[in-house]
């Protein structure tokens, strides 16, 4: 057997965090770095367990009781900071040998006993795991960066998107642009609002799933129902708008119309259930309201759409012809004769 | 090119020179009003337009800037955590020497898409070292002398540093290896810089 002294001063190199103990418990050398963690209290001549509570094993009466087990320990200082260790004891003639080691301590006891990396062993992981840690950090604070600049990105692209993603067709901002440029153009033109019946049903029974399809069914029909050249959008939940290019022609706008209604009243198949819907059509072409805008043509087109409504589902209603920009005074809005602007009509059924 | 490698050219240039020159260098590589992001890869076409147009900017050869670009690296405040990384090689100068060895895997447990040239180090006797530069980044050899240069006034140590090998006239097209012998006069010459384990780079 080599001599403790010997022993000590391999284990001090190789295991900087190591005790030897005698048989009774009490501390007889300690590894430099263990003792770094409580320069004010020399370990040698101590108790183990009056120095570190017992986390693992948790039933000992004993000191020796340690000895007989598998020697697998996990133990914290009794006095603050209570930095918890873990560690492995193996038995030795007239005492025993404890290794001990931060585990996942590590990174705040480094910051706590100021370490450095020469109190690790040679072999010692430590200083990887700490390059790891602080080489992760740096990185996920780039991903971070990178993130939020894509989110931000993404919603600066929402914001100017065109397309309404659920359906492929325009949205209204799409619309928006088209209509301003009619203003510019002069050409003739029309405004033809959509809004669908019993809708509002069809997700309430059939679910959110359903709805989707549907809609996507309404815009198939209504792109196969109209040319290349004219816009189709759509504009709210359940409301489109087409812009029919260069077409004015009331008989003509109205077997469109009548071709819609009849199309979107098939019942639609969603996983073999059928979802039954309608629509209420308003119009307004362009040349029967010379002095009226697009914005006013699109409330005039959408008026229609609210008598439509008010005469009984799957009709279509031509906008009435005015001479001049009209006072948008609601036909139905109410005895004070209060004027709202047709964006109020939410009100209205599905 | 790795957007990490690619970003710490933009933060050399913003930093060093100003945002002006930065705009300036990519107008003139034909890369528009552009930023880098460090997470992303790029094709190595854009890394070697910007250099070959921020080196016709500032007159110089490629081996100057790009020494001046690892010099930077380990000592602007503004990429303090690449210092710190560079740090945990080792206690000593020799010691980080040696972890030079490590560097292109070190990189990779990070970044597992971040691939650096290899590098091997050779002791020759007598505080002569020898490092070889991989293939993978033409004139990495011109970076590393830059960090080899700041390093030693990290740690503290005097040396003394050539570069062997191609584009030492700044050239880009040959893929062999670069050289770089160091050799250290004295190891605690001065007394560098202190680094604290438990300390963040902010």
């Amino acid at each position: 057997m080599i001599a403790e002294d010997t022993l000590a001063g391999i284990l001090a190199r190789l295991c900087p965090m190591h005790l030897l103990v005698d048989d009774s418990g009490v501390i007889r050398r300690v590894g430099p770095t263990l003792q770094k963690l409580r320069p004010e209290t020399p370990m040698p001549g101590q108790r183990f367990l009056d120095l570190f509570d017992l986390t693992r094993p948790r039933k000992v009466g004993c000191f020796a009781d340690l000895l007989t087990g598998e020697g697998k320990l996990g133990v914290a200082f009794r006095d603050a900071p209570h930095t918890a260790l873990k560690g492995q004891i193996v038995p030795l003639p007239g005492g025993a040998v404890i290794d001990l080691s931060f585990g996942i301590s590590l990174i705040d006891a480094v910051r706590d006993y100021a370490l450095t990396s020469a109190d690790f062993a040679a072999t010692s992981l430590a200083i990887e795991l700490l390059y790891l840690v602080e080489a992760k950090s740096a990185v996920m604070g780039e991903y971070g960066q990178l993130s939020r600049r894509l989110q931000t990105a993404r919603i600066s692209a929402e914001e100017q998107a065109f397309t309404d993603t659920l359906t492929g067709l325009k949205n209204r901002r799409a619309m928006d642009h088209v209509l301003t440029r009619k203003a510019a153009g002069g050409m003739p033109y029309s405004v033809m609002h959509i809004d669908l019946d019993f809708f509002k049903q069809v997700n309430d029974t059939l679910g959110h799933a359903a709805g989707d399809h549907v809609l996507q069914q309404v815009a198939r029909i209504l792109v196969e129902e109209t040319r290349q050249e004219d816009t189709v959008a759509r504009v709210g939940g359940d409301e489109f708008v087409i812009v029919f290019d260069n077409l004015t022609d009331r008989p003509r706008l109205r077997r469109i119309a009548e071709r819609l209604i009849d199309r979107l009243q098939q019942p639609m198949l969603f996983q073999g259930r059928p979802c039954a819907i309608s629509a209420s059509i308003g119009i307004a072409p362009s040349v029967e309201q010379p002095l009226v805008s697009p914005a006013g043509l699109l409330r005039l087109a959408d008026l229609a759409l609210y008598d439509a409504k008010h005469a009984g589902r799957s009709t279509l209603r031509f906008a009435t012809p005015r001479p001049a920009e009209p006072a948008w005074t609601r036909p139905a809005a109410g005895k004070d004769g209060e004027t709202a602007p047709p964006s109020a009509v939410s009100g209205r059924e599905s | 090119m790795h957007g990490l490698v690619n970003r710490a050219i933009q933060s050399f240039v913003t930093n060093t020179y100003g945002p002006d020159r930065w705009r300036r260098v990519t107008e003139a590589a034909e890369l528009g009003d552009f930023e880098f992001e460090a997470m992303l890869i790029y094709d190595d076409a854009v890394t070697e337009a910007l250099l070959a147009a921020f080196c016709a900017d500032l007159g110089r050869s490629r081996g100057e800037v790009l020494e001046d670009l690892g010099t930077y690296l380990v000592s602007h405040p503004s990429v303090e955590a690449l210092r710190r990384l560079l740090r945990f090689g080792g206690d000593s100068y020799v010691d980080f020497l040696h972890s030079l060895d490590d560097l292109n895997d070190r990189a990779r447990l990070a970044v597992p898409d971040l691939h650096l040239p290899a590098l091997d180090l050779r002791e020759e006797g007598a505080g002569r070292y020898t490092l070889a530069c991989g293939p993978g980044m033409p004139g990495f050899g011109w970076v590393m002398m830059g960090i080899l240069r700041a390093m030693a006034d990290d740690y503290g140590a005097l040396v003394l540093l050539e570069h062997h090998g191609p584009h030492a006239a700044g050239g880009a097209d040959d893929e062999a290896d670069e050289v770089i012998a160091v050799t250290l006069i004295e190891s605690a010459f001065a007394a560098g810089r202190a680094f604290d384990l438990g300390a963040r780079a902010g």
